[in-house]
């Protein structure tokens, strides 16, 4: 597959891009996200992928992204439903776990159409950016492993180093986890997890994040900023109802605490939630 | 499926001998992501029936790792750009210096220690707590239960374990720490769903909002060889043996285990001389050959150690 390489034209005094991964299905987020990002300024829109799984009609995601003319990289679950194989891929090794997400990809594979199955097949593993002086790689999960989980708490400095290095950049972007982070070594690189739009972080809260990256050239400088969206979750909650989707699922969107898939999250992860 | 074999007599505590795979499949190290260390040896304060590596009150085989090589250990580790870090022993908190130890370790990465949870006792728990919110990164702890009654566990830990260890567990709640529950099947059927279903029940009967459990299959060596059975020569790894893929599900394509005597592939396999990779942690960067016993349950039941 090939790889996106470009270098953005950011002679004017500030550029901004969007970054978000994880729709899930989630179009009414997707729409929201979408609005936010250009109401924002961002010149151009990129999604990490995973573009199914968890909620409603997975057919209503494609048109946004095309109208928007966002750039996609491929996750996991693109992966699946692509190549209609049998699950999800989403490295999840509970039992529990798993039981869930069959749920969601059978769902998600039955309702999706072949068109969008073969546009999904299609899309690249990764992105590469030029922003201002810093270069960005655009993953899914890593930036060696589609479905590989970058927690906050389990994510060590050292490691973080070897990506950097490994895969010459500045600036990593990635998802997966569906919970949004960022940090920075002293060396002035910086790991960015943009989250899910499809479901909100398991904080107690039904918004949903992405980032918004904006170089400063003048300065010498890229901000990054993890932007909260709103949307109408309570619509999404009665259409994953009327498409008898678990009500474990509902519940999450409805009070922003996760009811499954919990057993792959760390510690730390884990004691902030409720369940 | 080529089942030949090699019969090696080594002389360990008197267990039985091993057998090794005559052409095992080889496995580079992809990346040393997950950093074991056997801080206590194979001291520990009971004496399992299941323990694989025959770890007891009296087990010198590998002795507590000091202070200092577990130091040169984690540096190297940095150097390797390591993720994370397991802690396993024996019984880790039977460590005089173990509270140096955890936080010495959670500077660098996160970490996550198995125990049987006996010897904590409330002023340790109450540090654990402490430690697990203040922490850099990510701290858990693995308590072993086998079993959601008395008859089942304490038929391979010891009369008394069950409610020794259940106390542990209500302490590190009380403090905030929810462990993972670690399970390993020795009966038939431990593993199955409504098996597990009953297990978290209980869990939560006994006060725990979250709980987490993880299976484990037994594997046939260390004591486990007498309380069941060994393994038999059909039960090694051949070259071709793998399954596409399988190579990157395999715990020891990114770990490796420190021991105070050198450098192993992976925790099962330290009681096995001649598995020992060398001295220095540049051996242990070396392939492995997936030539041993265990392998094969590791293959079969795709078991990883990791949490």
């Amino acid at each position: 597959m090939e790889q996106t390489v470009q270098t953005l034209d950011t002679a004017e005094a500030h550029y901004s891009i969007a970054v978000f991964g994880g729709c899930y299905n989630n179009y009414l987020a997707l729409q929201a996200t979408l609005e936010d990002a250009r109401r924002r300024g961002a010149r151009a829109i990129y999604c990490l992928g995973d573009m199914g799984g968890f909620g409603p009609h997975p057919d209503r995601v494609f048109p946004l992204l095309w109208e928007y003319d966002v750039i996609c990289v491929q996750g996991n679950y693109d992966h699946s439903i692509g190549n209609r194989l049998a699950d999800c891929a989403c490295g999840y090794t509970d039992p529990r776990d798993n039981y869930y997400a069959q749920i969601s990809y059978d769902y998600t594979l039955a309702h999706t159409a072949d068109r969008y199955k073969d546009w999904l097949r299609t899309l690249q593993p990764s992105i590469r950016l030029t922003l201002g002086d810093q270069r960005l790689l655009l993953v899914h999960g890593s930036p060696r492993r589609v479905n590989e989980f970058l927690w906050q708490s389990t994510t060590s400095e050292p490691f973080l180093q070897k990506l950097f290095t490994t895969y010459e950049a500045e600036i990593i972007l990635c998802t997966h986890t569906g919970i949004q982070w960022q940090h920075q070594l002293a060396n002035g690189s910086r790991l960015v997890n943009v989250g899910a739009i499809g479901r909100p972080p398991n904080d107690g809260r039904t918004t949903v994040w992405y980032a918004l990256l904006t170089a400063y050239p003048a300065r010498n400088q890229v901000a990054c900023e993890l932007l909260p969206v709103n949307y109408d979750y309570e619509r999404l909650a009665y259409e994953m109802r009327q498409q008898q989707l678990p009500e474990e699922f509902v519940e999450t969107i409805l009070t922003g605490w996760w009811t499954t898939c919990l057993e792959i999250l760390p510690a730390r992860e884990r004691a902030q939630g409720r369940f | 499926m080529n089942n030949s074999a090699t019969r090696r007599t080594l002389p360990i505590l008197g267990q039985a001998p091993v057998l090794q795979s005559a052409d095992p499949p080889e496995l580079p190290l992809e990346a040393l992501d997950t950093l074991w260390l056997q801080v206590t040896g194979t001291l520990c304060n009971i004496a399992c029936k299941h323990c694989f590596i025959s770890c007891g009150p009296k087990n010198h085989q590998h002795e507590m790792m000091t202070v200092q090589q577990v130091r040169t250990a984690l540096d190297e580790a940095a150097r390797q750009g390591t993720r994370e870090y397991y802690m396993t022993g024996g019984e880790p908190f039977l460590h005089p210096a173990i509270q140096e130890i955890i936080t010495m370790t959670l500077q660098q990465g996160p970490l996550t220690i198995l125990t049987n949870g006996i010897l904590i006792d409330d002023t340790m728990a109450a540090w654990l707590g402490e430690t697990f919110r203040t922490a850099p990164y990510s701290f858990d702890l693995r308590v072993s239960l086998d079993g959601y009654t008395a008859e089942d566990n304490d038929s391979v830990r010891g009369k008394g374990t069950y409610r020794r260890i259940l106390a542990g567990i209500l302490r590190l709640a009380d403090h905030g720490i929810n462990p993972v529950i670690t399970v390993t099947e020795v009966r038939s059927g431990m593993g199955l769903p409504e098996e597990r279903g009953a297990f978290l029940q209980f869990l939560r009967d006994l006060g725990l909002s979250q709980p987490r459990l993880k299976f484990l299959v037994p594997f046939l060596i260390g004591r486990e060889e007498q309380r069941t059975r060994g393994y038999t020569s059909a039960e090694l790894l051949h070259v071709g043996d793998l399954q596409p893929g399988e190579e990157q599900k395999l715990q020891c394509s990114s770990c490796r285990m420190v021991t105070d005597d050198g450098i192993y592939p992976c925790p099962l396999l330290i009681n096995i001389p001649e598995a020992r990779m060398g001295a220095t942690f540049a051996d242990g960067l070396a392939p492995i050959r997936l030539a041993w016993q265990p392998c094969y349950t590791c293959h079969v039941f795709g078991v990883t150690c990791r949490t």
